[in-house]
């Protein structure tokens, strides 16, 4: 029996009522909710505030460099596709520093899941701004203002992208359920998780997301096999922001390509020096 | 050695050189003889000038000579290039429909193209009219040829087809050129090894040494381990990767690695450059890990199908901060094998990343190796955690400082290490006292990782006026010189192929009785004599240096010395 005890870990170091509290709660929930238990789980994170959550859960972690969560993440799971291989960052860690390892792995579709702590703004390096910052948010780094922002949901889905959802930290239930499906849907998984930053981002707070954001699964007719449907609803920002499964499609993981893997996980293989000898023959 | 002969095959990109040297290479070697090629290309896919050089003896070679006894010029810029090359008795073999020669009985057309359509059906197979008359002309055996013609093509019309032009050009050559012999190549009674290049030898030792990972992003002259890996995965139970960046290779060969497989990935300088930061998180995860840096001429794009020995320096160092690591430069096409099975076991015993540098000329070279002894191939995987799993540490302090490794998902025990510096239980920390003791416990693994590094090979007398140092591809140059001039001075080489943790003691030792010092490298500062100078104190003024791009030659290697001594 896996229960959330099995998912305590250390004490976290976030401010106090970030939104990061919501996300770990959520995905400790939706692990124990799949009976995983910690030793199943791989959580390879990135660094900023995000990457740090891995700690404070319980399972194997590998606390990667800042933008390489997900290189580490898709090789652990081509070595050993047993395992349930979550990735975490931020918008800074995965858009900025890690875009093209973003870009690239959900197109290769690896079957793994990918959460973003999504805040638009830089929290551990103090309040500079993200790829996902609103145009003319001025910080010390930005004094004219930033640039326009990269909408990740939409680059997903156009990147080709299996699975895109938009969740909200301020909605524990719902980004549970969301994780859930994200592990469970065999190929890349994007969650990008509205974080409200209670610190460096005051115009994007609980308040200003909760009298916005409206659930997906209850709008009727909305079907996240529709590609059109689904750039419609990834574009819609501002008064309303939907949450949800917004983009879903079934295509072969990565992983489903590799002939090696049918035979099993790599690190169960023997090793046999004597298997060369064929090859050899080849150099004769 | 009482037979040698030295041939070059001359054309632009797509004429076919390469194909039609390795072919010629291997039917030499069928034939008993040792084999030594090189290949000098240009970075393009047509046009251009490339040769292939060969060199075939009865007893064993390490590097290309000159002068040329059989020039195969399937362009006019290649006989023009080369025709000074040749040797008293050399010869020129061309097809007067492309190249214009005059010049008496050293120069013999042979209408490939005219041939290859008449016997063979197409002119595609010109080259193989000309292969077959390098053999009519030396009186080496077609059937040898026949024979790789076969393998090379596969069974059917196209390898039938090929046999057909060898047979023209053999003919040709035996009716036309009967007075004509620049040196006679008849099948040796040897044991025929295996002919390879660098980077097949390191490709085998990769797979002999049981790597279940590799991701690399192409680069010249790198790719060929990747493309070879990856043609082999299925059948070997691995995983290959073209991923979008080298950045994503190494860190994805870290992923894998800490999951568990043997991992490795291959690149060239400015795609290490690119690497760097994960070679540090390699380190500080104490992830193993194989990382091949096929050296070539820098900085930047540098001379990307040229060859140097620049990055030496750059891969002792690379990185912030003290990363602990190992350095492996093979000197020949067999050290390619062995010491990338040496890098996986030191790589997994000592958690780590183990560099092996090579270089465009290593890896691109061709040699005979009598064979590998597969039963000689050990696999150790170092220190695994056998305690119980609840109480398992990922960064356990050890007196040896290496911390006993378990796999992800294996067992209940859960594998926690971090980028930022960590406690014993992989969280991260920032305490004064851990981080002291887990970098000092990092580099603890040093002292007895020393053990494992030979120093380098003494070759030739003891005692000498004169001694050579050199480090990597150089080797087989380097020993010919060596012989060469043993007839004028007492000399003799100091060779390295491991060179971090760099062997300081037995290196004083070493040099400590030598005479005069000549320090020997394919870059423009001497950068293993720095290395030398840092690690013993001992300075080597006279160096003989080549940053052109080219590798050395004996002759090259002689013609300087000379130039020094005098």
């Amino acid at each position: 029996m896996v229960t959330m005890d099995d998912y305590t870990g250390l004490e976290p170091a976030w401010c106090p009522g970030c939104g990061n509290f919501g996300i770990l709660r959520a995905l400790n929930k939706a692990l124990v909710e799949l009976k995983l238990k910690p030793h199943q789980v791989l959580m390879v994170s990135g660094i900023g505030q995000a990457g740090k959550l891995p700690h404070y859960s319980r399972g194997n972690v590998f606390n990667s460099l800042h933008g390489r969560a997900l290189p580490v993440a898709v090789g652990a799971k081509m070595a050993n596709p047993e395992l349930t291989v979550i990735a975490i960052g931020g918008d800074g860690d995965g858009y900025a520093e890690g875009g093209n390892h973003f870009v690239h792995s959900l197109r290769r579709n690896h079957d793994i899941t990918y959460l973003v702590h999504d805040n638009q703004v830089y929290g551990l390096t103090k309040g500079q701004a993200s790829p996902t910052s609103d145009e003319g948010f001025v910080t010390k780094t930005t004094p004219q203002g930033a640039s326009p922002a990269i909408n990740p949901v939409v680059l997903a889905i156009v990147a080709g992208a299996s699975f895109v959802a938009r969740a909200f930290a301020g909605d524990i239930d719902y980004l549970s359920e969301l994780i859930q499906k994200g592990i469970r849907h065999r190929g890349f998984s994007l969650i990008d998780i509205l974080q409200p930053c209670v610190t460096f981002n005051h115009k994007n707070t609980f308040k200003w997301y909760r009298e916005r954001v409206y659930r997906l699964d209850e709008e009727k007719g909305y079907r996240p096999g529709d590609k059109k449907q689904a750039l419609e609803k990834a574009w819609e920002w501002g008064e309303r922001i939907p949450i949800g499964l917004i983009y879903e499609q079934k295509r072969p993981a990565f992983e489903d390509r590799l002939p090696t893997l049918g035979k099993g996980s790599l690190v169960k293989q023997r090793l046999k020096p004597v298997r060369v000898r064929a090859l050899l023959k080849e150099f004769e | 050695m009482s037979v040698a002969a030295n041939f070059m095959i001359g054309g632009e990109a797509g004429q076919g050189v390469q194909s039609a040297g390795i072919i010629l290479s291997r039917t030499l070697a069928r034939g008993g003889y040792h084999v030594f090629a090189d290949q000098d290309y240009e970075s393009r896919v047509r046009g251009g000038h490339n040769f292939f050089r060969i060199r075939v003896a009865d007893s064993e070679v390490g590097a290309v000579s000159e002068p040329i006894d059989i020039l195969l010029a399937l362009n006019q810029e290649s006989l023009e290039l080369h025709k000074n090359e040749l040797s008293g008795a050399g010869v020129v073999i061309f097809d007067e429909a492309r190249v214009k020669a005059t010049g008496g009985e050293r120069f013999l057309p042979v209408p490939m193209d005219r041939l290859a359509e008449e016997k063979a059906g197409s002119r595609i197979m010109a080259n193989t009219v000309a292969l077959g008359d390098c053999l009519g002309l030396t009186g080496c055996d077609l059937e040898l040829l026949e024979g790789v013609l076969r393998d090379y093509f596969g069974e059917g019309k196209l390898s039938e087809a090929n046999i057909e032009a060898a047979r023209a050009g053999y003919e040709y050559a035996r009716e036309n050129f009967k007075k004509i012999s620049p040196v006679r190549l008849g099948t040796l009674r040897r044991k025929k090894g295996l002919l390879l290049n660098g980077s097949d030898a390191l490709s085998l030792g990769a797979l002999a040494a049981g790597c279940r990972f590799m991701a690399g992003y192409p680069m010249t002259p790198a790719s060929p381990i990747l493309e070879y890996l990856a043609s082999k995965a299925e059948a070997m139970g691995l995983v290959v990767v073209q991923p979008e960046d080298e950045i994503a290779a190494i860190n994805m060969a870290i992923g894998a690695a800490y999951a568990g497989a043997r991992a490795m990935t291959a690149t060239s300088g400015s795609g290490f450059c690119l690497m760097v930061e994960g070679l540090g998180l390699a380190g500080l995860t104490e992830t193993p890990l194989v990382v091949v840096d096929a050296q070539r001429p820098g900085p930047a794009v540098g001379l990307p199908t040229r060859t140097e020995q620049g990055d030496l320096q750059f891969v002792l160092s690379a990185h912030h901060g003290d990363v602990p690591r190992v350095v492996l430069a093979p000197a020949t096409v067999e050290d390619a094998f062995w010491l990338t099975v040496k890098a996986f076991n030191l790589a997994d015993r000592y958690q780590l990343p183990v560099i092996i540098l090579t270089d465009h000329y290593l890896a691109t070279c061709y040699a005979t190796v009598g064979g590998f002894s597969l039963s000689q191939v050990t696999i150790d995987r170092g220190e695994l955690f056998s305690g119980k799993p609840e109480e398992y540490k990922r960064h356990a302090l050890t007196e040896s400082g290496i911390s006993p490794r378990a796999f992800p998902g294996l067992s209940p025990a859960l594998v926690v290490t971090d980028s930022d510096e960590h406690d014993e239980a992989g969280h991260l920390t920032e305490s004064a006292r851990i981080r002291a003791e887990q970098v000092a416990k990092r580099l603890r693994k040093m002292v007895s990782l020393r053990g494992e590094i030979s120093p380098p090979e003494l070759y030739g007398p003891k005692q000498a006026e004169l001694t050579l140092v050199g480090w990597g591809s150089t080797y087989g140059a380097l020993r010919e010189a060596v012989d060469v001039l043993a007839k004028e001075i007492k000399l003799n080489l100091l060779h390295f192929r491991e060179l971090w943790p760099f062997p300081a003691e037995a290196v004083s030792e070493m040099l400590s009785g030598t005479g005069r010092l000549c320090v020997v490298e394919n870059n423009a500062t001497g950068q293993l004599a720095r290395l030398i100078r840092a690690e013993t104190g001992r300075g080597i003024p006279w160096k003989i240096l080549k940053y052109d791009g080219r590798p050395f030659t004996p002759a090259y290697i002689i013609e300087e010395l000379r130039k020094g001594e005098s």
